[in-house]
């Protein structure tokens, strides 16, 4: 097993589903069973890596672990460096197995255009730049991974999403909302980056030149990166994540990407891409600018806790299901971020479980939404109604995720929540009670109306009579593919819920450390 | 991970030692292994789900059996808890936060065990009663999978030796009960009423979680056992829960104000009637009502020690008081039989609360008991009557008397405990909290700031007492006596549904004797046992005065309800059109206080508000991000423009360079708009990367 500990194992979970994809590339494209069967090969191999690896995982160690450092590009100081430590390891082990899941949901639900081929190599890059980011500890490296999720999610959007016209407001464009909404995915993502990425060179020119992630931790604890230009680049830095996250007011690309999205594009969308903006103001911002991320962590609650409320109203206006459950994401990352805003390890333990449970119920909740459009060829809640009726299995389960999602105690979403808000009563040393005590307040009003619009919709949705147009119709009620791809998404949101050390047991130790390591110098 | 697992190993083992408990006063087996309590009923609602249809009772069998072990289960604690005082308190590390840790366990204490006793003996009788009502319902597997988790959330509520699990317990309780409520959502006003259920409590769980953040933050721990020691220890020692005790508290209280339905969060439970009747019954008496009033018993001495929440006892008082008159005024009007037992609820649990903010611990935790009683009893008799006669509305019932004795008798019973008549249960808990409230009021020299508050709410107390005396005659005449005014033969429930009738009117009836003051104090003894932290300061003997006067109300109540609903056929129009002028429609409507929560805040929220805000993402923020995404692709026809000008003019020699710019020009000009991105970034990178070196 050494080889598997010295960053191989590591290595083959983020690089299976590439050899996937070009494996993939092979196979001739009429011979669709060989293509699922290798596309689940390659990710299931990778889900079973990563169980090996948390079953590898010292838990404790609150450092990085299991990694390896190889040199890559000399010139510019950059090297393959990769490893990880109780804060990555969930989000690792997230996004293999909602890959995964998808994988096997897609295996009977291909969205129109067809071609399955083209769609799992896109998902299995999709996977390697997804669990790359979270093993990167060079900031090259983390950039390279942060970007190569975008192209395929670009062409999911593009070519398998939604093809309905709408009409951009004031601008009275008309087109199909796939295009659209792929377009501004990619280029607010994009926009992001820009500046994410003149963050990290001047990371790199002020901070020893070096990109490495532990090196420039380091040094930036020491204060070594000076007060004036720091403050710009931890904007700007902060600006690349908050548009991923994302939070108020970049979140704007997010609910068209996942209303335009096909079914399994949205999950991946809502379930993993998100936290790759979380998980870099934990890894980078936090540790590497401890002082500016106290400078700028009272802009960030305030965002977040305007993010939750705005979003929650947002969501009470919907009227399309999948609309409404993308909304909603904004609110959820609200207080993902709010708990990251008070910089207190209970703070930015309730971040990452909060990053999990979104992932899975979120996930769960996009799933569900692209069944049901697929049966009832509507996202109109106005029109749907009754489906516990039509479809008994799929309404408890709806009803079931809608709970999840409010954040009923007992189930994996609650804690992050609970948490955040938590935190937010005594935030870092340096940060105004008063203000982090309102947030905590404001915050807590926004569980209510979470509970509300989940509840409306499932009033709309699950209850009543079903509506006449649907009389004759046979609806066929879950099948054995999406209760495959669903029933793990339930058993863990049970089992974090009842059992939240499967994920605190992870990061609470590496959280204590990092905030250690941060706050060293200021007291 | 095989670290954790070796973890999970050792805590189960020790968890049938009970390890950390031998540090405790005993409780023996029975104690260590009540986490049985709340675990069975909750793996039990799962199996119901899944295998509940297979069995002979369809499910049914199940939950009784489950229920049956509460009851027993409970019923044994309580009595080894009256031979020899238990306490005992085990919890298990579910993870770590910080270095704060999260808990699961199980408390057996006074509170508790009174909890778990009611829980399971009412519980059991309902379920019961709940086969025969149920019988051929559509969903009659999944209603008892829904009401075995009620009853479940409840008893992992009351189990909670920590906020964490309390906070669970509440929340498995709210959302239990919008499925019950919601049980026939195929009517819209069905899941409307359930939504306005879990709303109502949502809103006070901000107060909940607010409340159990600040005080758990405070004392650095979730654990009941370590706030209630710092609150013993006193200002001095516990400077910043002393600090925040009065947020805290206050918060707590609003927590409780939702689930306890207090004025003006009472507006979900007369709703709540739309579930099936068994619900009603549990839900107003041994569960989900008493979680608040539990919650503020729970909490007892932070608000009753000096330094600490003291203050919120005024604000409690007087939300109890405002509960229980104005609540009970509304019962007189409602003609829905099971809205009049609703309404009836709320100021019952009026009572309770301002016994609590008076700081009678025994008395308020005492009406809660006996009030679980006498009011499942009711509500299962007027199910009994629902049944027979397939109608809500009194305006169909009367005379009901000759056709179904069980049920009327046994609503009596229940009607005049309710009313407190001497000498059946609600009499002695309710004149408890009337001893003590005059007691509060320092009538007897113990003034405690409060003193002329207390007495307005005596005041109001002994007129409560005979609104309910008033309303409660009401039913029972327009409901059992008089004519029968409603469609078919009306019959006796089958036994299955009588039984357990009788079985609570034996209670109702005599189970106010076991904490007659100064002679059994039973009820003191078992609720007062938690190391007797809690400085109870209830009225210790019979106070004469309030004794009388509080039994003359409720006479005079009974009295002139005979007067005018009494079975005199003469006065039959008069009776169904009993008004008051003026106060009338002020009741009929609630006070308005619905209508100003739909149309005042719910619909302008979901309506105009919401709207807004999706107005301003699509035509404020997307019109930025669409203008720039245009200004860009405009900028790029410019330059564009500028570049073939500028090119063809000046460099004209050479076609060769012509042909290939024109070539990456026209790229551009294909619209695709992330080409001009990927230039656009690629210069800004390339500026400001210059910017950073050259700095």
């Amino acid at each position: 097993m050494e080889w598997f500990e010295n960053g191989w194992g590591l290595s083959l979970i983020v690089f299976l589903p590439l050899i996937g994809a070009g494996v993939l590339l092979a196979i001739p494209k009429a011979n669709e069973a060989l293509q699922k069967q290798t596309a689940l090969l390659f990710a299931g191999a990778s889900f079973v890596l990563s169980v090996v690896l948390a079953f590898a995982f010292d838990f404790g160690e609150a450092g990085i672990q299991l990694g390896t450092r190889l040199d890559w590009i000399p010139a510019i100081n950059s090297s393959y460096h990769i490893g990880i430590d109780g804060i990555s390891l969930p989000l690792v082990v997230l996004s293999t197995f909602i890959t995964l899941l998808a994988i096997i949901y897609s295996w009977e639900h291909w969205p129109e255009p067809h071609n399955p081929k083209a769609f799992l190599i896109l998902m299995l890059i999709l996977a390697t730049g997804m669990t790359g980011t979270f093993v990167a500890l060079d900031l090259i490296l983390f950039f390279v991974f942060f970007e190569v999720v975008l192209l395929p999610m670009y062409f999911m959007i593009g070519i398998w999403g939604d093809r309905n016209e709408i009409t951009v407001p004031v601008f009275n464009i008309k087109t199909q909302m796939r295009l659209y909404a792929s377009i501004k995915f990619f280029l607010f993502t994009l926009f992001g980056s820009a500046f994410m990425l003149l963050g990290f060179l001047a990371l790199y020119f002020r901070g020893g030149r070096t990109f490495d992630m532990l090196e420039l931790a380091a040094n930036g604890a020491e204060g070594m990166l000076g007060s004036g230009l720091a403050f710009w680049v931890f904007a700007a830095l902060a600006l690349g994540f908050a548009v991923k996250v994302p939070m108020f007011p970049f979140h704007t690309w997010l609910p068209d990407a996942h209303t335009a999205a096909p079914t399994v594009g949205s999950v991946l969308l809502a379930a993993i891409l998100l936290k790759l903006g979380t998980y870099a103001f934990v890894r980078i911002a936090i540790p590497i600018l401890p002082d500016q991320s106290q400078n700028w962590a009272p802009a960030i609650g305030i965002l977040a806790v305007i993010g939750i409320i705005y979003a929650s109203l947002a969501c009470l206006a919907q009227t399309d299901m999948k609309r409404l459950i993308a909304f909603s994401s904004v609110g959820h990352m609200g207080f993902v971020m709010l708990g990251i805003a008070t910089m207190t390890p209970i703070g930015i333990n309730a971040a990452i479980i909060g990053m999990v449970a979104h992932g899975v119920i979120t996930g769960l909740l996009f799933f569900l939404a692209g069944s049901m459009s697929h049966r009832y060829h509507t996202r109109e809640m106005a029109r749907l109604g009754g489906n516990q009726k039509l479809m008994p299995i799929m309404g408890a389960i709806l009803g079931f995720t809608a709970m999840a999602s409010l954040g009923l105690p007992g189930l994996a979403g609650f804690w992050g929540e609970f948490m955040a808000l938590l935190s937010a009563f005594s935030p870092a040393e340096g940060l105004s009670t008063t203000l982090f005590r309102t947030l905590m307040v404001i915050g807590a009003v926004g569980t209510v109306l979470a509970a509300g619009y989940l509840l409306w919709m499932l009033q709309k949705v699950n209850f009543g009579e079903p509506k006449d147009e649907w009389a004759g119709h046979e609806f066929h009620d879950v099948d054995k593919w999406e209760m495959a791809a669903w029933a793990p998404m339930i058993a863990v949101t049970i089992a974090i819920g009842i059992f939240p050390r499967l994920v605190f047991g992870a990061t609470n130790d590496s959280v204590v450390e990092l905030v250690t390591n941060a706050f060293r110098g200021l007291g | 991970m095989t670290e954790f697992l070796a973890n999970a190993g050792s805590w189960i083992l020790a968890a049938s030692e009970s390890g950390e408990a031998a540090k405790l006063s005993d409780g023996g087996v029975l104690a260590s292994m009540a986490w049985l309590i709340p675990v069975v009923p909750m793996v039990a609602a799962f199996a119901i789900v899944f295998w509940g249809k297979k069995m002979p009772y369809k499910g049914w069998d199940i939950a009784i059996a489950v229920m049956a072990f509460e009851a027993l289960y409970g019923t044994a604690l309580l009595l080894s808890h009256i031979s020899s005082p238990i306490a005992h308190d085990f919890q298990i590390e579910i993870a770590k936060i910080g270095n704060m840790p999260i808990e699961w366990g199980w408390s057996v204490d006074g509170l508790s065990i009174m909890m778990y006793f009611l829980v399971g003996v009412v519980g059991f009788l309902v379920f019961l009663y709940a086969k025969g009502y149920m019988e051929g319902d559509i969903r009659f597997t999944w209603f008892f999978a829904s009401f075995t988790l009620f009853a479940g959330g409840m008893l992992v509520l009351v189990s909670a030796p920590n906020m964490i699990q309390l906070i669970v317990g509440w929340e498995l309780v709210g959302v239990s009960s919008w499925l019950l409520i919601g049980h026939y959502w195929e009517e819209h006003e069905n899941s409307s009423a359930a939504i306005k259920a879990f709303l109502t409590n949502k809103v006070a769980d901000v107060g909940l979680f607010v409340g159990a953040i600040i005080v758990s933050m405070s004392v650095g721990s979730f654990r009941f056992g370590d706030i209630l020691d710092a609150v013993e220890s006193g200002a001095a020692e516990a400077p910043m829960l002393a600090q925040f005790a009065f947020w805290g508290g206050l918060a707590l209280f609003i927590g409780a104000m939702g689930k306890s339905a207090q004025f003006p969060l009472h507006v979900w439970l007369p709703d709540a009637m739309a579930g099936p009747t068994p619900v009603s019954s549990l839900m107003h008496a041994a569960t989900m009502v008493t979680a608040g009033v539990f919650l503020v018993g729970r909490m007892f001495p932070l608000y009753l020690t000096e330094g600490f929440a003291t203050e919120v006892r005024s604000i409690i008082i007087i939300v109890g008081a405002l509960t229980l008159f104005l609540t009970g005024l509304i019962a007189l009007v409602q003609d829905d039989i099971k809205k009049v037992l609703a309404y009836s609820t709320l100021s019952q649990l009026g009572y309770m609360t301002v016994a609590m903010g008076a700081g009678a611990y025994t008395a308020g935790l005492f009406h809660l008991f006996t009030h679980a009683f006498f009011k499942a009893l009711l509500f299962l008799g007027a199910g009994s009557v629902i049944h027979s006669v397939h109608s809500n509305n009194m305006s169909d019932m009367g005379g009901l008397k000759k056709d179904m004795p069980y049920t009327y008798w046994t609503f009596v019973v229940g009607s005049l405990a309710l009313a407190g008549i001497l000498p059946f249960a609600g009499f002695f808990s309710k004149d408890e909290i009337l001893a003590s409230l005059r007691y509060a009021s320092g009538e007897f020299g113990v003034a405690d700031g409060g003193g002329a508050l207390a007495t307005i709410v005596l005041a109001l107390a002994i007129a409560g007492a005979f609104i309910t005396a008033f309303y409660m005659a009401r039913t029972v005449f327009l409901t059992f006596h008089g004519e029968y005014k409603g469609h078919g033969h009306p019959h006796e429930s089958p036994r299955i549904m009588w039984v357990p009738l009788v079985a609570l009117a034996v209670p109702s009836a005599v189970i106010g004797f076991i904490n007659i003051p100064g002679v059994t104090e039973v009820f003191t003894k078992l609720v007062g046992g938690r190391e007797v932290k809690v400085l109870d300061h209830h009225a210790e003997s019979f106070d004469g005065l309030v004794l009388v006067l509080g039994l003359i109300a409720a006479l005079a109540g009974i009295y002139l309800g005979w007067r005018i609903w009494g079975p005199d056929k003469e006065t039959q129009q008069e009776r169904d059109t009993f008004r008051v002028d003026g106060l009338y429609p002020l009741l009929e409507n609630k006070y308005y206080i619905d209508d100003f929560y739909m149309d005042g805040v719910v619909r302008p929220i979901r309506g105009p508000v919401a709207r807004a805000m999706d107005w301003f993402n699509g035509h404020v923020l997307d019109f930025i991000v669409n203008g720039a995404g245009l200004l860009a692709k405009a900028a790029g026809r410019v330059v564009y423009w500028f570049d073939q000008r500028g090119v063809d003019g000046a460099i004209n020699a050479s076609g060769a360079i012509t042909g290939a710019g024109g070539g990456v020009l026209r790229l551009l000009q294909t619209g695709k708009v992330q080409q001009y991105a990927v230039l656009i970034f690629a210069a800004t990178v390339i500026l400001v990367g210059g910017l950073v070196i050259w700095f």
